[in-house]
């Protein structure tokens, strides 16, 4: 509490002298700016979506043979990485250019200074430990990978399920438009496919027509949703869904937030609620999944280490993956703070979103 | 959060004191830390290359200016080559002289073009223009719907119907010109680069309206995957400029460095909020500082323009001058302030703050404690503290849901702020006349700085120039 007295007299005397500025400037510019209307905050639009929608028997894992392998989907896109790697295998020996060409790499896959400097020094220390030999590049780059695969070790992939009696209830969290909307479509069709009855909350009461949006989904996937009006407290929605979900016997409620910054206090002073609602019971909260955009560079981290604070996630899904980037952050969050990737999104079709192969995904990488 | 360059560069430079030119040693170390900090705000590797050599060319030798310790001399020659990277002409819109005037928005899903949509017609709108919105995402759900209310709260009509994006542009043009209307916003789907289908899709629209201006629209949290985007576009769209959104969220926003020098168009417009009217042109030496990390006054001013009543901070600053700073003003401020959000926030903003307070973990539901215990008292009680007695205290206690220590600690806090204050008041005069040199470490003197080196390099933060 002292620190926020401090804080707000610093920022008071810097205001205020920014006020008086302020005033010099309007007088030359003639009338003051009026104030905006305190309309309905508007988060930018999200969620891809799917251009077809056949869902060809999908279900999961029983399917694995024919469900998209992130490999493929990120071929149409691997060249840039692919080229650094090649040159190194290619070299004779090992020098510093290799491990140049190597920290470009990663920095450009968005894994992160820290992270990258990391790894490769202890490739440096295996060199110079003999563990490795100076003119075996293949082996440095397996070594490497392996490296990387192992930062996920220990990861528990699947989505888990309350055991008891009560709904299972999954809530979906992220900024503005990652695909929160878009992976509880794709999600609430797998699990009803599997078998599950699903209610699907509409918690994003913020952002014009995100209910029409997840009602759409709903449609797809054939399964209920519980919406409120719109600007209705997101928290009431969840409850509502949850006793909806008890009251009709369904396995599992999915519910969708709003998209917000990190950075807003209120929003996530307004998530943290909805957290305690999602546990109460009948519902039993077993996964706070935080939606990530690939294409997110370092600020991933810091997102994903304000959303666990605020509600503590249990999981990340990467999104859109299938893009040129490489969602490198994932390695930094899961070093940094070691929360496991839950999902991978691949594409914009309905079965398109997978679970997370470390090695898949680090020998995507490698291209 | 992050160190600012600037401190890690004064750790360098302590070897150097004494010294009049910068080693190739020094020269090399401190590149290296400029290096890692552009990654870290996700400049995009090539770029940063780029960058480095353009300033270990003009950092090499040169001369230590007398005024300036070393670390800000290369802080200032850093901050000059990036604003100059994200600077360069400035996008001046020029209307057709046959109205209207075409704008399309393209970007990947999820960048916030549907709102930036709506923005840039109020902005239009703004400057007199009598925009249209035209909804051609027809793939995402509910995404015109979405256009559609957006448009209905900034009273700009907005245009779609369900057959195929290029019709949908065809006839939203001629419903526009029927209507009169001179200015024409259209809103596409999200795409990604290397999908040739929709790439070509969008290509058809653009090739069926002729826009005057294709905005790209770029999420500022983006990292290194913003040039190989940026490429695709302006290849099968050849874009006239750059709208950056979701500024106000804390990424560095260095993807806006590489696209401007990708794409070579200016960036035009910063989507800094979630409200319609959270829109504004783009200067580039604000954005320089912030990927440096080293805060943002100017746009902290005109937030503070924006959502700060002019006059009662006035008055604030003039009591705190005099010394007569109350609770009630403290109330007032600190209301004020909650408007323009959360404190750790501002704080990033705001350069030459301490770094022990930059970092320290500010709760911002503390503020709420705050409000209610002043809230709790008497008007007596908030201007004049010192009849607070026990029974008092207890009271307040009671009645903000908190306890008599933190009621204590409050008071013993505010007072102890009133008298620095008391002694700060004097600086602010001294704005436009900042001290150079070495700061002082103690917090009460970084924080004159925050006064005096407003609108002045300090040692702490260069803030930019007007």
């Amino acid at each position: 509490m002292t620190l926020v007295i401090i804080l707000v007299v610093v920022a008071v005397v810097l205001l205020a002298s920014g006020g008086l500025f302020v005033a010099t400037r309007a007088r030359r510019r003639g009338p003051a700016l009026t104030l905006p209307p305190v309309s309905r905050p508007v988060p930018p639009s999200s969620a891809p979506v799917p251009v077809v929608a056949p869902p060809e028997a999908t279900a999961g894992e029983e399917h694995k043979a024919g469900r998209p392998v992130l490999k493929d989907r990120l071929g149409r896109a691997r060249g840039l990485l692919a080229g650094y790697f090649d040159q190194v295998r290619g070299r004779s020996g090992i020098d510093e250019a290799t491990f140049d060409e190597l920290e470009e790499a990663l920095i450009l896959a968005d894994v992160g200074v820290a992270t990258t400097t990391r790894v490769l020094d202890d490739l440096r220390d295996k060199l110079r430990a003999g563990v490795l030999a100076t003119n075996d590049a293949p082996a440095l780059l397996q070594a490497l990978q392996d490296d990387l695969v192992s930062i996920f070790a220990g990861d528990v992939e699947s989505l888990s399920y309350a055991d008891g009696d009560g709904p299972t209830v999954w809530l979906f969290v992220g900024v503005n438009g990652v695909g929160k909307t878009t992976t509880i479509g794709k999600l609430a069709l797998r699990e009803a496919q599997a078998g599950r009855a699903v209610v699907l909350a509409a918690g994003d009461t913020f952002r014009a027509a995100a209910g029409e949006q997840l009602e759409t989904w709903a449609e797809r996937a054939g399964a209920r949703i519980v919406r409120g009006a719109d600007g209705a407290d997101p928290s009431s929605v969840i409850f509502d869904a949850v006793q909806h979900a008890a009251a009709r016997g369904a396995a599992l409620v999915m519910a969708d937030t709003a998209g917000r910054l990190h950075t807003k206090v209120n929003l996530m002073e307004e998530l943290r609620k909805v957290r305690r609602v999602a546990e109460r019971p009948p519902g039993v909260l077993t996964e706070v999944l935080l939606v990530l955009d690939a294409t997110t560079g370092q600020n991933g981290v810091v997102q994903a280490r304000q959303f666990t604070e605020a509600v503590g996630v249990t999981g990340i899904v990467l999104t859109k993956l299938d893009g040129t980037a490489k969602g490198g952050v994932v390695l930094a969050i899961r070093s940094e703070l070691g929360l496991p990737i839950k999902l991978v999104g691949v594409g914009e079709g309905l079965d398109d979103l997978v679970a997370f192969d470390p090695s898949e995904f680090v020998s995507a990488l490698f291209g | 959060m992050f160190d600012t360059l600037t401190d890690r560069f004064d750790a360098i430079f302590t070897r150097l004191r004494g010294r009049g030119r910068l080693g190739d040693a020094e020269v090399a170390e401190v590149l290296r830390e400029i290096r890692v900090a552009l990654l870290e705000a996700d400049v995009n590797l090539a770029v940063v290359r780029d960058l480095i050599e353009a300033i270990r060319i003009r950092c090499t030798g040169a001369e230590l200016a007398k005024h300036l310790t070393p670390a800000q001399q290369v802080i200032k020659v850093v901050n000059e080559e990036l604003t100059a990277t994200l600077g360069g002409e400035a996008l001046k819109i020029s209307y057709a002289p046959k109205p209207p005037t075409v704008v399309l928005l393209a970007g990947l899903q999820g960048s916030g073009k549907t709102t930036a949509s709506a923005k840039l017609a109020r902005w239009f709108r703004q400057q007199g223009r009598h925009p249209y919105l035209i909804g051609a995402d027809l793939q995402r759900p509910a995404a015109v719907e979405q256009l559609r209310v957006l448009g209905a709260e900034i009273g700009v009509g907005v245009f779609s119907e369900p057959t195929d994006p290029v019709a949908v542009a065809r006839s939203g043009l001629a419903e526009a010109q029927r209507l009169g209307r001179d200015v024409v916003i259209i809103d596409t789907a999200g795409r990604l680069a290397i999908d040739r289908e929709l790439m070509d899709e969008v290509r058809r629209v653009s090739d069926c309206v002729k826009p005057d201006y294709t905005f790209f629209v770029v999420d500022a949290m983006t990292g290194q995957d913003a040039v190989q985007t940026a490429e695709a576009f302006h290849r099968a769209l050849s874009l006239d400029g750059i709208i950056l959104t979701k500024v106000d969220g804390d990424a560095r926003g260095g993807a806006a460095l590489s696209v401007k020098q990708v794409v070579g168009r200016p960036i035009a417009f910063l989507s800094t909020g979630e409200r319609v009217a959270d829109f504004e042109t783009f200067h580039p030496d604000r954005l320089a500082s912030r990927i440096l990390g080293m805060g943002d006054v100017l746009s902290l001013i005109e937030k503070a323009e924006r959502e700060y009543d002019e006059e009662v901070a006035g008055q604030a600053f003039e009591r705190l001058q005099a010394g007569s700073f109350t609770l009630e003003d403290f109330l007032d401020q600190l209301r004020q302030i909650k408007k323009m959000g959360p404190l750790t926030g501002l704080l990033s903003m705001m350069p030459g703050v301490p770094k022990e307070v930059r970092d320290a973990k500010v709760d911002d539901r503390d503020v709420g404690k705050i409000e209610a215990i002043i809230c709790s008292m008497t008007p007596l009680e908030r201007t004049d503290p010192s009849v607070l007695d026990g029974s008092r205290r207890l009271r307040i206690a009671h009645g903000s849901g908190t306890s008599t220590t933190e009621v204590n600690n409050l008071l013993r806090q505010f007072k102890e702020m009133q008298k620095m204050m008391r002694g700060i008041g004097p600086m602010a005069k001294l704005v436009g006349g900042g001290r150079p040199g070495k700061a002082s470490k103690s917090s009460k003197g970084n924080r004159k700085k925050v006064k005096g080196g407003r609108v002045t390099p300090s040692s702490r933060g260069l803030g930019p120039t007007r």
